[in-house]
């Protein structure tokens, strides 16, 4: 998507060293050091993270609507996956 | 002059500068050209208008005369106003701003980094927390006369012309008087003198990059450090103080 605001960019940040990015919105911006400093503007301005991630969406491959059936729901009935039969250890933080 | 005067004095002035252009720029809060661009134009300003606070705070504590930051900011006139011109120049269109702003982005962070050194503690702590801020002032502004530059024919006509207009009141920034001499000789102010070629050789970097032309001979204005200004300061000051003068001790 493009218009005279610039192409539009997704915005990861991480709250701490280690963690996951996360999606945290989209900004836009004409190139890769706007994008930047955009997100940082945006979406960091009250300490909510430490490191930035932009990503053009125009790069971003996204599943479907149509494929929710086919994708997702075949999981839903193989208990056996889901990790729940046991505890997990208070040590362990993250997971 | 003692050393209280020119330290009043010197305090005054830096806060008066980032004071006039904070207001400045908060005239682009709601007219930027873009949501984000509008964001981070008044994430800047708001830096700068910190800045203004912790500086003329640290005056009135100076001058002990039971004024207070709102005072100075608030109830003097642009005769007693000590703000550099380049600072009090309209905005223009956004290639005029950023070109303003990347002037003064370059200065403060050589001048700044300076006053970290100073022996006075207090303006060595405004100068140390200011340092991280205006990198990233530099950083924004920079990369805008970067892409001013070398975008369309437009953008780059445009950041000329903003650069023709401003040039002239680069110069004062680094005119030093009997309050710079008598800080120096304490190790409290910055010697502006040392400072110029550092910020040349940046800015030539700067513009060449972008392709900007610096004309020769060009009429270097000056006033500030006297109290003499360009005839916008007066507006400014209208717009800026009408509401304390019309209401003195209104509160949020």
């Amino acid at each position: 998507m493009s218009d005279s605001q610039g192409p539009l960019w997704e915005v990861f940040v991480q709250k701490k060293a280690g963690q996951p990015f996360v999606h945290c919105g989209n900004l836009h911006a004409f190139d890769k050091e706007m994008a930047l400093q955009n997100a940082r503007d945006l979406y960091t301005r009250r300490g909510e993270g430490m490191s930035l991630w932009v990503v053009p969406s125009s790069a971003i491959v996204a599943s479907s609507p149509e494929d929710m059936g086919s994708f997702f729901e075949p999981s839903n009935d193989k208990i056996f996956r889901h990790p729940t039969f046991y505890q997990i250890p208070d040590g362990v933080g993250h997971m | 002059m003692n050393l209280n005067d020119a330290l009043f004095k010197y305090s005054i002035r830096l806060g008066d500068t980032s004071l006039i252009l904070a207001q400045r720029l908060s005239e682009w809060t709601g007219h930027g050209p873009f949501l984000e661009e509008d964001l981070a134009l008044t994430n800047i300003t708001l830096d700068i208008f910190g800045r203004a606070k912790s500086l003329l705070e640290y005056a009135a504590k100076i001058e002990d005369k039971g004024r207070t930051e709102d005072d100075l900011a608030f109830l003097r006139t642009d005769r007693e106003y000590f703000n550099a011109l380049i600072t009090e120049q309209p905005n223009g269109d956004y290639a005029k701003t950023i070109m303003r702003q990347a002037f003064i982005d370059c200065f403060d962070l050589l001048f700044y980094t300076a006053l970290a050194k100073s022996k006075d503690e207090t303006l060595a702590g405004i100068a140390t927390k200011s340092i991280k801020e205006i990198t990233y002032h530099k950083r924004h502004s920079f990369s805008w006369v970067m892409r001013f530059g070398n975008g369309t024919e437009e953008s780059h006509t445009r950041l000329q012309q903003g650069f023709d207009e401003v040039w002239a009141f680069t110069e004062e920034l680094f005119e030093m008087n009997e309050v710079d001499e008598v800080l120096l000789k304490e190790g409290i102010a910055v010697d502006l003198s040392a400072l110029k070629p550092l910020w040349l050789k940046e800015i030539t970097e700067l513009l060449d990059k972008a392709n900007v032309q610096i004309p020769e001979g060009v009429y270097m204005q000056k006033g500030s450090r006297k109290g003499i200004h360009s005839e916008h300061l007066g507006y400014i000051l209208a717009e800026m103080q009408s509401l304390p003068r019309m209401h003195p001790n209104a509160k949020w």
